[in-house]
């Protein structure tokens, strides 16, 4: 085994990878929280501190200085190099830099646009439509529907989404008696499966309304085929492995149509129907704590809609 | 024979292909050392009969599913590429999880073989994207929901799960957009990267030289002038210049 390399070399040390290291902390936080001054910021520490510590970590791996050209005045020239000892840039070395820096600004041009297009545009939030579901008459209160809707026309038939309606009827929990539905969406909160009501369903008595389908269903509560999990008729989970309960839509009434909302992510509903507690938080996607301590244990973060 | 040396003489790339098929290995491997070549095999398979389904796929939300049940039903043959492209799918990520564990049971990614190693990781995680970007393209119930499924297991990742799954379904929920997507993926930049992995992998191969099985007693590998044997692990894996190494054709 050779030694002469093997000196351990170890850096002096500096504070340079502790700004990193809070460069990047302060980077995943951003992240977490939806912050995006943080992660802006958490980035360019981390950028300034890598740089100065690389730069301290090379700065022995320095090429020597080329060899002075003409060797006969060499000796004559050395004494005096070596007084002043200043440090210069060859033309060569310049132009090099430059052209390096050139190409590096063109490269980017060129490749960072086409980046932002690949990338950039998921992340734009879209003006969610109002879905109409047609009358409120349709929805006989206490009863369940199996609603059926495409979320976006435009996108056609990729966007069909199911929902569970209940009319609660009117529920004076705000203290002025205003209408009361139950609106849960179906995709199953482990991992995005179509959740089915686990009761008899009324096929003959379909309705089309306004592009909406409408079956009555009676369930006892919902579950999912993929993994074995269930829910109850608030969508709060009973068994199995979704981590939360299932999503809700906001709805309105304009004209005597209900009209479907934003949606939404909920913490565990108390109560029932009318009367029911809810705790409100951002969509989130499938698999993802809402709230409770495994909100801190896994941090996902939940991007704007 | 003319036409090979005409070639020769103007390219050099008879020579190189000579020099690829006819390059030494130990006397006692293994057939268990030909897995590597099956996954490229199965590979090529994969990518020629891509190539051919392309031409009559439509990556479009309202006609991907018909232009499939075109292909299996009055495509001359259609049903047998299509089926030698998705049973080749499984055969080649069999293959190499196979090729994997031998490797990893002859040791043959110690040294001076662990970049090819790596390089092998990666060529798996390719190859599995590959897989769950190809699953997507039949736009059926089930490939519906396992790429919903798929993308919201990305999504359970901590930090950057929710922008990973949101930049592959192409927006906030899985819509025209995710299909024209994973299609590019599937078809451009995974097999791109497959490509350019693959070549990197068979020239370290090349270069290195085969190794011997892990109960064989000679050195095996391609002579290196700086390899120590010392340095790495048991005789089979290199061959150090001396005496009792002959030099490589």
């Amino acid at each position: 085994m050779s030694q002469q390399d093997d000196k351990p070399h170890l850096p002096a040390p500096s504070i340079w990878p502790v700004g990193f290291a809070i460069g990047i902390v302060c980077l995943l936080v951003g992240l977490v929280l939806g912050s995006w001054f943080a992660v802006a910021a958490g980035a360019a520490l981390g950028a300034v501190f890598a740089f100065l510590w690389v730069r301290d970590l090379t700065r022995d791996l320095k090429p020597a200085d080329a060899p002075v050209p003409g060797a006969a005045s060499a000796e004559a020239d050395a004494a005096e190099e070596d007084a002043e000892e200043i440090a210069t840039y060859d033309r060569s070395v310049f132009l090099e830099g430059a052209t390096l820096g050139l190409g590096a600004v063109i490269g980017g041009l060129v490749t960072l646009p086409a980046l932002g297009f690949a990338v950039l545009p998921s992340f734009e939030s879209h003006k969610t439509h109002d879905i109409d579901l047609g009358p409120i008459s349709n929805f006989p209160e206490t009863k369940w529907m199996i609603a059926t809707f495409l979320m976006d026309p435009a996108q056609g038939e990729v966007s069909s989404r199911t929902a569970f309606i209940r009319n609660n009827g009117t529920t004076t929990v705000t203290g002025k008696p205003e209408p009361s539905f139950t609106i849960i969406y179906s995709r199953c909160a482990h991992l995005g499966c179509p959740v089915q009501p686990n009761g008899l369903i009324s096929a003959s008595q379909k309705k089309e309304v306004n592009g909406a389908t409408l079956i009555p269903v009676f369930p006892s509560g919902f579950g999912c085929p993929c993994h074995g999990g269930q829910y109850d008729t608030e969508g709060n989970r009973i068994a199995g492995p979704p981590v939360r309960s299932l999503d809700r839509f906001a709805f309105s009434i304009v004209k005597g149509h209900l009209i479907l909302g934003t949606l939404f992510s909920v913490g565990t509903v108390e109560g029932t129907g009318g009367d029911a507690k809810i705790t409100r938080y951002t969509s989130a996607f499938p698999g993802v704590h809402v709230d409770g301590v495994e909100r801190w244990l896994y941090p996902i973060p939940v991007p704007g809609r | 024979m003319v036409p090979l040396d005409w070639t020769e003489e103007r390219t050099g790339l008879v020579g190189g292909v000579k020099y690829f098929l006819f390059r030494n290995v130990p006397h006692d491997v293994n057939w268990m050392q030909t897995l590597g070549a099956a996954t490229l095999t199965a590979f090529l398979v994969q990518a020629v009969t891509g190539v051919f389904l392309a031409m009559y796929y439509q990556p479009d939300p309202n006609n991907a599913y018909e232009s499939i049940q075109n292909i299996t039903h009055h495509v001359t043959l259609g049903w047998m590429v299509r089926g030698m492209h998705k049973w080749g799918a499984s055969v080649f990520i069999i293959l190499m999880f196979l090729h994997m564990g031998r490797v990893f049971l002859f040791g043959a990614y110690k040294y001076p073989r662990e970049l090819n190693w790596i390089i092998g990781a990666l060529l798996l995680v390719l190859g599995m994207l590959e897989g769950f970007t190809g699953y997507l393209l039949p736009w059926d119930q089930t490939a519906y929901w396992a790429t919903a499924v798929g993308i919201n297991l990305n999504a359970t990742a901590p930090f950057l799960g929710p922008f990973l799954a949101q930049f592959l379904q192409g927006g906030s929920q899985i819509g025209p957009d995710t299909i024209s997507r994973f299609y590019s993926m599937h078809m451009l930049l995974i097999p791109g990267a497959l490509f350019a992995l693959i070549g990197l992998h068979l020239y370290l191969v090349v270069r290195l030289g085969v190794t011997s099985p892990p109960w064989s007693k000679t050195a095996a590998g391609r002579v290196q002038p700086k390899a120590t044997v010392a340095a790495g692990g048991r005789e089979g894996l290199v061959r150090t210049p001396s005496a009792n190494s002959e030099p490589d054709a």
